[in-house]
């Protein structure tokens, strides 16, 4: 019997019929099947959130779920966040801050940081740090990263 | 190879008794099969919609949580984090936010890892787990549904699914502390659990303490009948000694054995002292880790500190 699965994928509120292998992750599919970059492999273990998405509005490590199992749920890459128009609030502002060096965790930070805001518009610097417990940066120190996320909830 | 989406219960039982494994969030599966542990099964059924299997509600008797209930539904659950504590505390320390949204009770009972943080708060609150199959229902203790690393005494046909955790009872507190090197995705070093209840005078009219990553199974400290009619100091000290005593830790790339053997001590009695002054009426917020500045800090001049 065949592994490969014909699904349908939702992302960024564009469907994509897809066929891929049974055990086929979700950070790949959107990588190579749909063809949206942004988001990252890192350490594909879900340890580092560089993969991170939203999958109906919840952030998740996009390289240990299946994507057979998004089937029917609305996912968000990091793409989805952009407005036609620019940047979005929390790419504008970690520019601004200097939350950005070498950039491989930024699209993961992003994600993760709209979620939280979401849930929790007015965040204090530990809901940030706990909001985004599951994604690593190696570069910044992370103090910029927050500095950033506060700006943007500052904003409104 | 198959792959199917269940949307009632009967449906995943069907597709377990024909053989298929039950997948959730796959957050313990799909990691594992690329570790190496275990490949993905050939045949799978995804849980993770069947809605009659997820939320927490109160019943005669205490209450019955969904086996799709997230960490993250736990861990803000009004009613668990005030009556059922250590279990709150335990599921605020899984993972990071992603991980506590995907991650479920049910699939971390049955992944029985012995360092599981939600493992520990259901022995001391004597979760029964709920095993349903084709064949009929059954209810387990959590201790003896674990029974080795990776193993349940569950039939592969048998899906969990309700955890059930009876009413503590008046002056009643639990706790859950770990001892960790990092404050997100993490895996205990060690952890303990307690739940206290205490006398009119203040002593300990009951108690019971299990130890997380520090035997092949959680473990349930015995013989801590002496406890009872302890001031709750004297009570701490016992069950620290005991946890200690009791221990069968590994040396691995975290810890070491000795070290494991003491520092699991030093959280039982610290999960005595808290459970204790919960059980008195004080609010300590959850996870107790946080709030009392146990494991990790952010910084030299953190929150936690």
């Amino acid at each position: 019997m065949s592994d490969r699965l014909d699904i349908t994928l939702r992302v960024n509120g564009t469907e994509y019929p897809v066929s891929v292998e049974m055990h086929r992750n979700l950070l790949s599919v959107i990588r190579t099947e749909v063809g949206l970059t942004g988001t990252k492999e890192g350490c594909d273990d879900c340890e580092c959130g560089a993969c991170m998405v939203l999958v109906d509005g919840q952030p998740v490590n996009s390289c240990s779920y299946l994507a057979a199992q998004a089937q029917g749920r609305e996912v968000t890459t990091v793409e989805g966040l952009m407005p036609t128009d620019g940047l979005h609030p929390l790419q504008r502002n970690i520019l601004d801050e200097g939350g950005v060096q070498c950039g491989y965790c930024t699209p993961g930070m992003l994600v993760s940081a709209s979620a939280l805001l979401a849930r929790c518009p007015s965040p204090t610097d530990e809901d940030i740090r706990i909001g985004l417990s599951g994604n690593l940066c190696r570069c910044t120190g992370y103090a910029k990263i927050i500095a950033a996320v506060q700006r943007t909830a500052a904003e409104g | 190879m198959s792959f199917t989406i269940a949307s009632t219960l009967d449906d995943a039982l069907a597709a377990l008794a024909a053989g298929a494994r039950p997948i959730a969030g796959g957050s313990d599966l799909v990691v594992g099969a690329r570790h190496g542990k275990a490949p993905l099964p050939g045949q799978l059924v995804a849980i993770d919609r069947i809605a009659e299997l997820r939320g927490v509600c109160a019943t005669d008797s205490g209450v019955a949580i969904g086996a799709l209930t997230s960490h993250g539904e736990l861990e803000s659950n009004a009613l668990i984090c005030d009556r059922w504590s250590a279990l709150a505390d335990g599921c605020a320390l899984v993972g990071s936010p992603a991980t506590r949204h995907v991650g479920t009770i049910g699939g971390n009972v049955m992944n029985a890892s012995p360092a599981m943080d939600t493992g520990a708060p259901l022995v001391v609150l004597g979760a029964e787990v709920e095993l349903r199959s084709q064949r009929g229902s059954r209810h387990v203790t959590a201790a003896d549904l674990w029974t080795g690393p990776g193993r349940t005494s569950a039939a592969a046909d048998e899906l969990c699914t309700v955890v059930h955790l009876p009413d503590q009872g008046a002056r009643s507190g639990s706790a859950y502390l770990r001892l960790e090197y990092r404050r997100a995705m993490e895996i205990a070093i060690v952890g303990a659990a307690a739940s206290v209840s205490l006398a009119d005078d203040g002593t300990v009219a009951c108690a019971s303490v299990a130890l997380t990553a520090v035997a092949p199974t959680i473990l349930a400290v015995t013989g801590l009948d002496t406890l009872v009619g302890m001031p709750v100091a004297a009570a701490a000290a016992a069950a620290r000694a005991a946890a200690s005593e009791q221990a069968r830790p590994i040396s691995d790339l975290r810890a070491s054995d000795d070290y494991r053997r003491h520092a699991v001590g030093v959280m039982a009695g610290r999960a005595i002292e808290a459970a204790a002054r919960r059980a008195a009426g004080e609010s300590i917020p959850v996870p107790l880790n946080r709030s009392t500045g146990i494991g990790a800090a952010w910084s030299s001049t953190g929150a936690a500190s």
